[in-house]
């Protein structure tokens, strides 16, 4: 960091963000907002049965409709490559079947032809007179049926002592089942691309991707030709909640169709697909078993949890990846299976694992809690583990119980009285609930270059993406920090895969992936500009490097000062410029984030209705960067939480595994009204043995816990266990009639 | 793009000798359901006529105290319309718990009217569908219908509920719908204007083809009653009611001299409720009295396979209004 330290720090101040004007006045381009010359229109034909096979595609009427340039489908399609979709080799992809590789459905909403016309609304219509012929089969249509026709498919797990047996000895025992729906993530930008090819045979694709440098490299490997040929864009990303993280089939049908057609081509998924053929989160069934022995102590713990996956890849949800590590449990087993459904591949979507993961987890902790009648805040003072005893590992920095208390201090948990249903005020009935939130810290390797200009200017460039989260900004302040040079000097550059390689924007990696990088090719490019400084020329010729300061965006030796921009002016050199490549995190420590959310709901019997008034979150991510960004992360967290504790499921027919509630009207989120009084206390205790910033990450831990919290919550308000989500209205109804027939 | 002709309509015959009696010529309003579902290609209009130009955007209060509607106010003017705030609050409240503000910026009065179900088997052009395609049969029943679907109403044919809040407070109050049409004006109770799907859910109105809705015109207001609409959901706004009631009651101390009770949410069209009207007439305001009384409304209700919920919601819709307006 900064060997001056007399301003206010730059790092953690609240500085708002710096890529907002620009969104602000539409001059932010994302990835459908590229139109080159030249232009082609994509839009799919998809499937409508979830099993089968296209057995007849007639496209003569669509062809001969206006505009229309080709029809793709199986049989007429650029034969391509397959990646091995390896995330060691950086070149995963989600859903590996190519596009129109056999005429095999795998799921309802696949891509069966594309049509490419001269407009997009040319495209579309066309796309409505492609005539296509099914064998349907059977659908597997949900987990049940899934479990029924194929059985699981294992997914790994961790064991330590015997919870069995222990289970089996011990006082107080819980064995519960809880379930969790698919849920989509439903970025508000559309998943888009736009890609053509150069007369060299070179590639460029503007894609909505939570990681530009996969994408480049998956893109290789399926069209077989060398990374650096390819360029990848997406500087702007209208959100992707992790839908974007990987290439999806349309991405590599609009680059393979351009270049069939030697022009531009651009493909936006139409929202009823993004329901489909761009991953969602899986539906989950997750067996619950605790035990615990006189004193309230946690002694066995098994997390068993089984989630769906697609007939063309396996995605395991690791719903029990918190449950390892979170309480202190000698005798503790953790395992995952999948089973296929003809649905889509799934694919992380926020806190994948531990969002379904401790809403299973922390719901049972809440129950174990009551049946050995222990307080739920005390019963995890209690049994919170001190180190990661699944790894026999010091936690770098954990301070939970702080979290824990402060929020439940600040949330006013004592005024609880635990007996259900027994705070009311007038018609509502008032609960309290609270739930630990969790998340794996997690550094990637990273390069990152920095240039301190003539002009007075850095530019600073790494291939991450700034997926509307505040990467931009949170690079310019670590710019700034080691510089001195104020944020409107200092330009930085994301999502390019031609940048040096960066991470993709997922896992909450990219704040400590990124930042240390930076910070050290500022720390190169600044010993770059004092060899400069103090070579032939030099403006300080005098001097040794070693003796120079850097202090308020220049250099300093003996008292004297000189902007960067006369350091580079006496040298005749433009720029001082400066690389580096941090690694991937050790493993000295277990590095982990550590949470509680302490949330208040209110039931109105006479109406049946539910709402989340208020919501305490303490979050302890290590050094927090920018108090506005990160705390809008764990605002718009919960209120995700919240979705997904009341509303969110995205709905199949039973009957055929078609997705029904498959728009913005139907499908359930939180509006503004839904949103309750948030109050965020961020702890911010530098964890420096993860990297000289001292920050861990924020995007994902705000989710984890928060359905659990509004679970126990509404468990304290009605005395009702909702075991499967999400938690509606009908779920809390006494005496509902059931249907006389279908 | 799929083609349709345009026309632009400057009077109501205009609109109506333009739109012809095709029953695959629609008129445009606000847009918000109609082009929508054009989108989806669920609805395929050869010609399009639109009639915002049509000069039917005023709101009159008639000599025998109706309020005349033209067809293209929108629903916003409407629900901030003091002469409605003043004496029809149910109307207002109801306009306003619907859909969000840009959507009531467009949408009108008449369109409001004539909006389609919201049934998703509907939207998704490819399930049976008997609105869609008469006679392919309904994936709803045993399908998803937990939301859309209605309690009352319906038939092995069709269970899609008629979505509009707006239609909900208009039974209640009482109206006539005007039209033109190829021959001549006509006006049809508000009442029979919605039909039940029956062995014909894809004929959901009584408008012959090529009739226009020129005015929504609203019975006088009930002498000293006061009115409100109570909506229940799933999120806060921008959804759907799941049950819904409009509630109009003259009191008389605590005895209730007159009530009107109709139901959003649970019926194929939006649901008068004359039972329960019957059972709360001049007995004393009670809870007991507005559970016995709501539990009518549903004696035949039938439930699906995930909206027998609607039942006794559709009853605390009544019995809650009821309670506050009486106590007010
Ligand atoms: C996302 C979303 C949420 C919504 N939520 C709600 C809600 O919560 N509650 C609610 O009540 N509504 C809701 N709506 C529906 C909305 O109220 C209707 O779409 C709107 O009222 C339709 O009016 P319009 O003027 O836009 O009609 P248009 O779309 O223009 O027309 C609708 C239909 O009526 C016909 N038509 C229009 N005017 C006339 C006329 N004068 N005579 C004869 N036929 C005519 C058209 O040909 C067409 O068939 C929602 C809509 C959307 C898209
Ligand atoms: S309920 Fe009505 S609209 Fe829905 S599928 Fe059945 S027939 Fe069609």
């Amino acid at each position: 960091m900064s060997d001056t330290d007399t301003k206010d720090p730059i790092i953690g101040a609240g500085v708002p963000r710096i890529d907002g004007p620009d969104k602000l006045a539409g001059r932010a381009n994302y990835a459908a907002d590229n139109l080159p010359a030249n232009m082609a229109y994509g839009y799919g034909v998809f499937s409508t049965i979830a099993k089968g096979k296209v057995t007849r595609l007639d496209v003569d009427e669509a062809k001969r409709m206006p505009g229309v340039i080709d029809i793709f489908h199986h049989g007429h399609f650029p034969s391509l490559y397959r990646t091995p979709s390896s995330f060691v080799q950086g070149n995963k992809v989600e859903e590996t079947r190519l596009p129109f590789e056999d005429e095999r459905v795998y799921y309802e909403g696949q891509f069966v032809a594309l049509v490419v016309a001269d407009s997009f609304e040319n495209a579309r219509a066309a796309a409505r007179h492609v005539k296509v012929e099914y064998a349907g089969e059977s659908a597997v249509a949900n987990l049940a049926q899934g479990l029924e026709d194929n059985g699981t498919q294992a997914g790994g797990g961790h064991s330590r002592g015997d919870a069995a047996a222990t289970f089996d000895a011990a006082d107080t025992t819980i064995d519960v089942t809880y379930h969790t729906p698919v849920e989509t993530h439903n970025p508000m930008e559309m998943h888009a691309s736009v890609a053509y090819w150069d007369a060299q045979g070179d590639l460029t694709i503007h894609d909505a991707s939570q990681g530009v440098v996969v994408e480049r490299n998956a893109l290789s490997k399926i069209f077989a030709i060398a990374p650096e040929r390819i360029t990848v864009h997406a500087p702007y990303i209208g959100s992707g909640f992790g839908s974007k993280l990987w290439t999806w089939p349309h991405a590599v049908a609009t680059a393979a169709v351009s270049r069939e057609l030697g022009r531009p081509v651009q493909l936006v998924v139409p929202r009823q697909q993004m329901f489909t053929t761009t991953g969602h989160r899986p539906e989950t069934r997750q067996r619950m078993r605790l035990a615990t022995d006189g004193n309230g102590k946690l002694v066995s713990l098994r997390h068993e949890a089984i989630n769906t996956t697609s007939f063309t890849d396996q995605y395991v949800e690791t719903c029990g990846s918190v449950t390892k590590s979170l309480y202190s449990c000698p005798d503790l087993t953790v395992s995952h299976a999948t089973t296929q459904v003809n649905r889509g591949t799934p694919t992380s979507m926020r806190a994948p694992g531990a969002a379904p993961g401790l809403f299973a987890l922390e719901s049972a902790i809440d129950e174990m809690a009551l049946a050995a009648g222990v307080d739920p805040v005390q019963f995890r003072l209690d049994n919170y583990a001190e180190r990661d005893e699944s790894q026999d590992l010091d936690f770098s920095s954990n301070h939970i119980i702080e979290a824990t208390q402060q929020a439940a201090e600040r949330f006013g948990w004592h005024d609880r009285t635990p007996e259900i249903g027994s705070m009311r005020e007038g018609r509502e009935v008032v609960g309290y609930g609270m739930a630990a939130c969790n998340w794996e810290a997690l550094k990637r390797p990273c390069d990152a270059r920095v240039s301190l200009r003539a002009d007075g200017t850095v530019f600073a460039s790494c291939a991450t993406q700034d997926i509307g989260t505040g990467t931009y900004t949170i690079v310019a302040q670590a710019v700034s920090d080691v510089t001195g040079v104020p944020l409107d000097r200092i330009t930085v550059k994301l999502g390019d895969s031609s940048y040096p390689d960066g991470p993709i924007s997922g896992g909450s990696w990219a704040t400590a992936t990124t930042l240390p990088a930076i910070a050290g090719a500022a720390r190169n490019a600044l010993d770059e500009l004092k060899r400069y400084a103090t070579g032939g020329n030099g403006i300080f010729a005098e001097a040794s490097a070693d003796d120079l300061s850097v202090a308020d965006g220049g250099l300093r030796y003996d008292g004297k000062q000189a902007s960067f921009a006369e350091v580079l002016d006496a040298a005749r050199y433009g720029s001082a410029d400066g690389e580096a490549h941090t690694e991937a995190a050790d493993s000295k420590y277990s590095y982990r984030s550590f949470g509680a959310h302490f949330v208040e709901v209110r039931w109105d019997p006479g109406i049946s209705h539910l709402r989340v008034s208020r919501v305490v979150s303490a979050i302890d991510v290590g050094k927090v960067i920018n108090a506005t960004t990160a705390r809008n992360q764990v605002e718009g967290a919960v209120v995700m939480g919240i979705g997904m504790g009341l509303f969110e499921a995205t709905e199949y027919d039973e009957r055929n595994g078609r997705p029904v509630n498959n728009d913005y009207a139907e499908y359930v989120v939180p509006v503004h009204a839904d949103q309750p009084e948030i109050d965020v206390i961020l702890l911010d205790y530098p964890d420096l043995a993860f990297n000289e910033y001292g920050a861990r990450g924020i995007g994902e831990i705000g989710v984890t816990g928060l359905a659990a919290a509004i679970g126990n919550a509404v468990h304290h308000a009605t005395g009702k266990r909702i075991r499967e989500l999400p938690i509606t209205l009908d779920k809390l109804m006494d005496d509902v009639p059931q249907a006389q027939s279908a | 793009m799929r083609h349709f002709d345009y026309a632009r309509a400057e009077s109501a015959q205009q609109a109506v000798a333009a739109h012809g009696s095709e029953r695959d010529s629609a008129f445009l309003a606000g847009g918000t359901t109609l082009l929508d579902l054009v989108k989806l290609d669920v609805m395929q209009p050869q010609k399009v006529v639109d009639i915002n130009g049509v000069d039917l955007d005023t709101i009159e209060r008639l000599d025998d105290g109706r309020l005349r509607i033209g067809a293209m106010v929108t629903n916003t003017a409407l629900a901030r319309d003091e002469r409605v705030v003043d004496d029809y609050a149910v109307l207002s409240q109801a306009l306003l718990a619907g859909a969000s503000t840009q959507l009531r910026n467009k949408a009108t009065t008449g369109g409001n009217v004539m909006q389609r179900v919201r049934c998703p088997y509907f939207r998704d052009g490819v399930s049976a569908c008997n609105k869609r395609e008469p006679g392919s049969g309904c994936a709803a029943i045993g399908g998803v219908n937990r939301s859309v679907h209605a309690v009352l109403g319906t038939s092995d044919n069709c269970i899609a509920t008629h979505p509009s809040d707006m239609c909900v407070a208009m039974a209640a109050i009482g109206a006539t719908v005007e039209v033109q049409g190829p021959e001549g004006r006509r006006e049809i109770d508000f009442a029979d204007f919605h039909l039940l799907p029956g062995d014909t859910p894809a004929r959901e109105h009584a408008l012959e083809a090529g009739e226009l809705i020129t005015h929504v015109t609203l019975d006088a207001p009930l002498e000293g009653s006061r009115s409100a609409y109570l909506k229940l959901r799933d999120r806060q706004s921008y959804q759907f009611a799941l049950a819904s009631s409009a509630v109009i009651v003259r009191m008389d101390g605590n005895t209730i001299r007159e009530a009107r009770v109709a139901m959003g949410g649970v019926g194929t069209k939006p649901w008068r409720a004359p039972e329960v009207e019957a059972a709360l007439k001049g007995k004393t305001a009670s809870e007991t009295l507005f559970a016995d009384a709501a539990k009518r409304a549903f004696e035949n209700a039938v439930a699906y396979a995930q909206n027998g919920y609607k039942i006794p919601l559709g009853q605390q819709a009544i019995v809650r209004n009821l309670t506050d307006l009486t106590a007010a």
